[in-house]
């Protein structure tokens, strides 16, 4: 199913690439031996070379140089021996040095590919065209006083990766489904974490719309979009915009707009008119940066298994959906909780357990997987006493929110709360002559035709062994007792 | 190469540079000149011949990933002409 926006003319088709910053964790910054940790105190990460005082000279850090490198080898991409750091040249209050070190002509990493992996199960293609090494700038603060703004420069020189893709989206579904394979394959790589709400991901979406079979039209980037709810919303007002300028006879201009995510709509920047005359320039302070492929292959040999391989995997040895392995893989550590539960058991419920009482329980008491409210052994062993008729199906969900509240392992609840299946015929059959006694007119009705009082039948016999009697077994006795 | 009033006025903005009206004329031929002496450089046949972007016979020196600066927040702030709770202090500047 392809997206279109229907406008008076015909049907518009969207086209968007995305530009991600990722903040790269390190310890200390791009050019300088500042710390990087999030929320300390305003200016206290600041080094005299990220203030920009005159005389100081950048010195790279050889684990961002890594660390891009590492990224570049998870997004299959050609990885450049030789890359060249660039000023990119702009005033804003938080950019003491005037200029950005960026890169320009010459990225670290040229192309590569992401696989989306979408919500239908099915995949997509998204091209990536490069990754550089760049600084972050300072923050603003202009909420702080009626007539100035506050700034902080710890952020200032932390190295960032921007990866930009290739205009190869074509919903704002795609766009969603790249950022978060994005986030997923930078956390497996330790590149990034991932954390859009404290900015350590951030994304600038390009978008313009066309009729089918056209090329691409002007483009409108839209900077810093923090999260991607924002993102599919920004897509869908700005598409919108485009589709109703073009069909009211207007233009699209190629500018800068920015997303008031109260109002759900795009403004024009216009302060950045004029800002996109950056004068680029090799920066004279820095050496082109040279790498060995001796260098970059010891790299390749540390990756992990990455999602794809994961879920191809998974497909393979589990026999899980293509849509049941996506979500297993998209955080490593469920990932791995999954495979300690199915070791040795049913794949496939193992999947069902971890995806639907456990994640529930797990959103519901706000824990995360590091600190699960079910210890994999627990589930597992759940999962066993399922497996040998210990308990049935409906009895363990019970099991499973006490185990929740206690803590304690499943055999445990199951012996100290008597919730161990009656297999034994013996007192079953007692428990079904009881019913039918109990009920002699309902058995006179049953065996002159009214089928459907079976069930009522067997609800009164789970009833009266208080849930605990073998399903399977209550059905078989009762069919011969009233056939 | 020589530059116009326009594009010389645009470059002292772009330089946040205040230049008068009655001083372009000036600058635009004193920066002619400069550039018309570096395109000299142009006679020399480079077809082929890299780019250099230094002279020195040396690899970009590496620093290893550990904390060795910052924690000084009065020396970063000491020439801030205004200052409020550690943060820099500028004229507003927001969209």
């Amino acid at each position: 199913m392809s997206y279109v926006i229907e406008g008076e003319t015909g049907d518009w088709e969207l086209v968007i690439g995305l530009e991600v910053h990722a903040q790269v964790i390190s310890k200390s910054k791009l050019f300088s031996g500042a710390a990087t940790d999030f929320g300390a105190e305003p200016n206290t990460q600041v080094s005299l070379v990220d203030a920009a005082m005159p005389g100081m000279l950048p010195v790279i850090n050889e684990y961002c140089i890594e660390q891009g490198v590492r990224t570049g080898l998870g997004l299959k991409a050609k990885i450049n021996l030789t890359s060249v750091f660039a000023r990119k040249n702009y005033f804003y209050a938080d950019l003491p040095q005037g200029y950005q070190i960026s890169q320009y002509e010459y990225p670290i990493v040229g192309e590569g590919e992401v696989i989306l992996d979408m919500p239908d199960g099915s995949t997509r293609t998204v091209g990536i065209e490069r990754l550089h090494l760049e600084q972050d700038a300072g923050k603003s603060l202009h909420d702080q006083h009626p007539s100035k703004s506050f700034i902080d420069l710890n952020r200032s020189g932390v190295a960032l990766m921007e990866i930009v893709s290739k205009p190869d989206m074509r919903s704002p579904e795609e766009a969603a489904a790249y950022i978060t394979k994005l986030r997923s394959i930078l956390r497996y790589l330790g590149s990034c974490d991932g954390n859009m709400a404290e900015g350590s991901m951030r994304c600038d979406v390009n978008v313009s719309v066309r009729k089918a079979g056209e090329p691409y039209r002007t483009r409108a980037e839209i900077k810093n979009v923090n999260s991607i709810r924002f993102v599919h919303q920004a897509i869908e007002y700005e598409a919108r915009r485009q589709v109703d300028l073009y069909e009211e006879g207007g233009q699209v201009v190629q500018e800068t707009r920015l997303f008031d995510a109260n109002k759900g709509e795009t403004r024009s920047m216009r302060s950045k008119e004029h800002a996109h005359d950056y004068r680029y320039f090799p920066d004279p302070d820095l050496l082109p940066l040279n790498l060995t492929q001796d260098y970059v292959d010891a790299i390749k040999a540390t990756l992990p298994e990455l999602p794809d391989e994961k879920k191809e995997r998974f497909i393979r040895d589990y026999h899980l959906s293509a849509y049941d392995a996506g979500l297993l893989v998209a955080d490593q550590a469920t990932a791995d909780f999954f495979e300690s539960v199915a070791k040795g058991r049913d794949p496939k419920m193992a999947c069902n357990w971890v995806m639907g009482d456990f994640s529930a329980a797990m959103n519901r008491l706000g824990r995360t997987i590091d600190n699960p409210p079910v210890s994999a052994a627990n589930l597992g062993g759940l999962i066993d006493l399922i497996a040998d008729d210990t308990i049935s199906g409906r009895l363990a969900k019970e099991v499973f929110e006490l185990m929740v509240e206690t803590g304690k392992a499943p055999a445990v609840i199951v012996d100290e709360k008597g919730l161990r299946q009656v297999t034994d015929t013996g007192a079953i059959e007692a428990s079904i002559d009881a019913v039918l006694a109990a009920n002699g007119d309902k058995v006179e009705q049953y065996r002159s035709g009214k089928d459907k009082l079976f069930g009522f039948f067997v609800g009164q016999v789970m009833k009266a062994t208080g849930g605990k009697a073998n399903p399977a077994l209550v059905n078989e006795i009762l069919k011969k007792k009233l056939g | 190469m020589s530059l116009d009033k326009a594009t010389v006025k645009n470059i002292a903005n772009l330089a946040r540079l205040e230049v008068r009206e009655d001083e372009l004329d000036h600058l635009a031929g004193e920066l002619s000149n400069i550039l018309q002496f570096v395109e000299q450089l142009a006679e020399v046949n480079t077809d082929g011949v890299a780019p250099m972007t230094s002279v020195a016979h040396m690899e970009l020196p590496r620093r290893r990933d550990e904390v060795t600066d910052g924690n000084y927040p009065e020396r970063v702030l000491a020439n801030a002409p205004e200052r409020i709770d550690g943060f820099f202090v500028v004229p507003k500047v927001v969209e």
